[in-house]
């Protein structure tokens, strides 16, 4: 994907951009977006999340993916919407599995399991099935993504999540490849271990009846924007449990049955 | 309170529970009313009411274990599962509908089911020896009908009414446990088609043998022995759903095969 377009960028969406962008900045969180910004719609709210990664991409990021979020049914009856929203994963998002990641990293961090795919071909809606889907897969790695809010406390609806790149934080993916050849991603079962105790449990399912369909929806929602899925991209397609907020020195993994494990570290707080 | 007079003792808790499961009608709490219905004298009850049972035909074929999550545990302030009995009209045979009429607000959860084939009796049986003596493993849902209104019960007043029980269906596979990480074990719940929840095998104490080591522990300690070919429903993989009339109901899991009901 090359840089987002600027078409139809509006003063609205620029403000928004800057108000969002300010949160990271000065590493604190900000009042919900449609507070600031009443008239802002979801439409809006996807121009305010791009005007954003074309800052990153402009300072140097690169975009290496994307993630689907509120793609379960739980998810959605919280945020009060009955379709999932899609961010964008640049690689400043991406930790390894054993170095910690270093506290203050996010600021109010919450993690999810998730069946991270990695495609071989590229895909581009509308019109990608579940066969094209599956096809232009290379092989999917077991994940742990950080979600994190630049809206204080989480007070966020559909417009603010989207407006804030979809909640995105960090991702550490699992480094074993599997083929989704031989998993049955609709029905594995995933457990989330929180400092060592069984803090969620969920199966494949859960995430729009399989994460295959999150991968359909995410190709043919951006498709018609102009956006392609590229070869190589990372796609985060939902979790597969209610997410767990996590804190400085936090262990959090997951296991998900003929998937593999992966391991986040949170670091923490150096005492001098 | 409507009751008020009323003198509860053991066997009017039992015949009240077993008429307002007969009639279909929910009522408040009796612990609340009788400050004696304590646990052990509600485990009395639950057995009493067994034996009801059996005096209109009726047949022990297993048990179930309630609270074994850590939600359901914190939500009755207790650190550990509840138990209770399975009799053959407890079985919903596989075709049949539930009877929502005859019920009085019936909510599903998907379990993971063990017949056994060895006697477990506690105390001392752990999680390792209970799997030993299973001889099968099956996808359950079980249907429960709290004859408390609203599900409002204290823990006594659960564990007299039996835990809720209502109706069990088994799935149409019979799995050896040998081999399946049943902590693993994954599990979607569908309403009319739609995933509405999802688990594994370890939402159930980290792992179902766990739950089956409880329950051989617990009944042990009563003086009981969970027989060979009993069924054990190990607990709720999900939050119990609401079941409304002509509701599909499927629970279908990675190695179990599926169960599938009609409301």
């Amino acid at each position: 994907m090359s840089a987002p377009t600027a078409t139809g960028e509006t003063a609205l969406h620029r403000d928004a951009a800057e108000h969002l962008l300010g949160a990271y900045a000065a590493g604190k969180a900000v009042a919900p977006v449609v507070e600031a910004f009443p008239q802002a719609t979801i439409t809006d709210a996807y121009r305010i999340q791009q005007v954003q990664v074309a800052r990153w991409v402009a300072d140097g990021d690169r975009v290496r993916g994307h993630k689907v979020g509120l793609a379960s049914a739980a998810m959605q009856r919280q945020a009060g919407v009955n379709q999932p929203d899609y961010g964008h994963l640049t690689q400043s998002m991406f930790f390894l599995e054993h170095e910690p990641i270093p506290p203050g990293t996010f600021l109010q961090p919450r993690i999810e399991p998730e069946i991270a795919f990695v495609l071989a071909r590229p895909l581009r809606g509308p019109g990608v099935t579940v066969a094209d889907a599956v096809s232009a897969i290379d092989f999917v790695l077991p994940a742990l993504e950080i979600v994190d809010s630049r809206v204080a406390d989480w007070r966020i609806g559909i417009v603010d999540t989207i407006s804030d790149n979809a909640s995105s934080g960090g991702v550490v993916l699992g480094a074993t490849p599997v083929s989704p050849r031989s998993v049955d991603l609709r029905l594995t079962g995933c457990v989330l271990h929180h400092n060592g105790v069984v803090a969620a449990t969920g199966a494949g399912g859960a995430v729009l009846g399989s994460p295959i369909n999150s991968l359909v929806w995410l190709a043919n929602t951006v498709g018609p924007l102009g956006i392609e899925l590229e070869a190589g991209h990372v796609v985060l397609p939902g979790s597969m449990t209610s997410a767990q907020t996590i804190s400085a020195g936090d262990t959090v993994a997951t296991t998900i049955a003929g998937v593999g494990s992966v391991t986040a570290v949170m670091g923490r707080e150096e005492s001098q | 309170m409507t009751t008020t007079g009323t003198t509860w003792d053991i066997a009017s808790v039992v015949d009240t529970l077993l008429e307002a499961e007969r009639t279909a009608t929910a009522r408040s709490s009796i612990a609340k009313e009788w400050p004696g219905l304590d646990v052990a004298t509600a485990y009395d009850a639950q057995d009493l009411a067994l034996r009801r049972r059996h005096e209109r035909g009726e047949r022990t074929v297993g048990v179930k274990l309630g609270l074994t999550s850590k939600a359901k545990q914190a939500q009755m302030k207790v650190d550990e599962p509840s138990v209770a009995w399975l009799t053959d009209a407890m079985e919903l045979k596989a075709g049949r509908s539930i009877p929502v009429d005859e019920l009085i607000h019936p909510r599903v959860e998907p379990e993971i089911v063990f017949v056994l084939d060895k006697p477990l009796r506690g105390p001392g049986v752990t999680a390792a020896s209970a799997l030993a003596a299973v001889g099968v493993v099956m996808a359950g849902l079980e249907i429960i009908d709290s004859r408390f209104a609203g599900y409002g019960f204290t823990l006594p007043d659960g564990i007299a009414d039996n835990n809720s029980s209502g109706l069990f269906a088994t799935g149409s596979v019979a799995c050896a446990p040998n081999g399946l990480d049943l902590a693993l074990e994954g599990c979607l719940l569908e309403i009319d088609g739609a995933v509405v929840d999802s688990a594994t095998g370890a939402a159930v104490l980290g792992h179902p043998a766990e739950a089956l080591a409880f329950a051989a522990n617990q009944f042990g300690r009563r003086g009981h022995t969970l027989e060979p070919g009993w069924i054990v429903l190990t607990g709720g993989l999900t939050n119990a759903v609401p079941v409304e009339a002509g509701a599909r109901i499927a629970a279908h899991f990675s190695h179990l095969g599926s169960v599938v009901v009609s409301g």
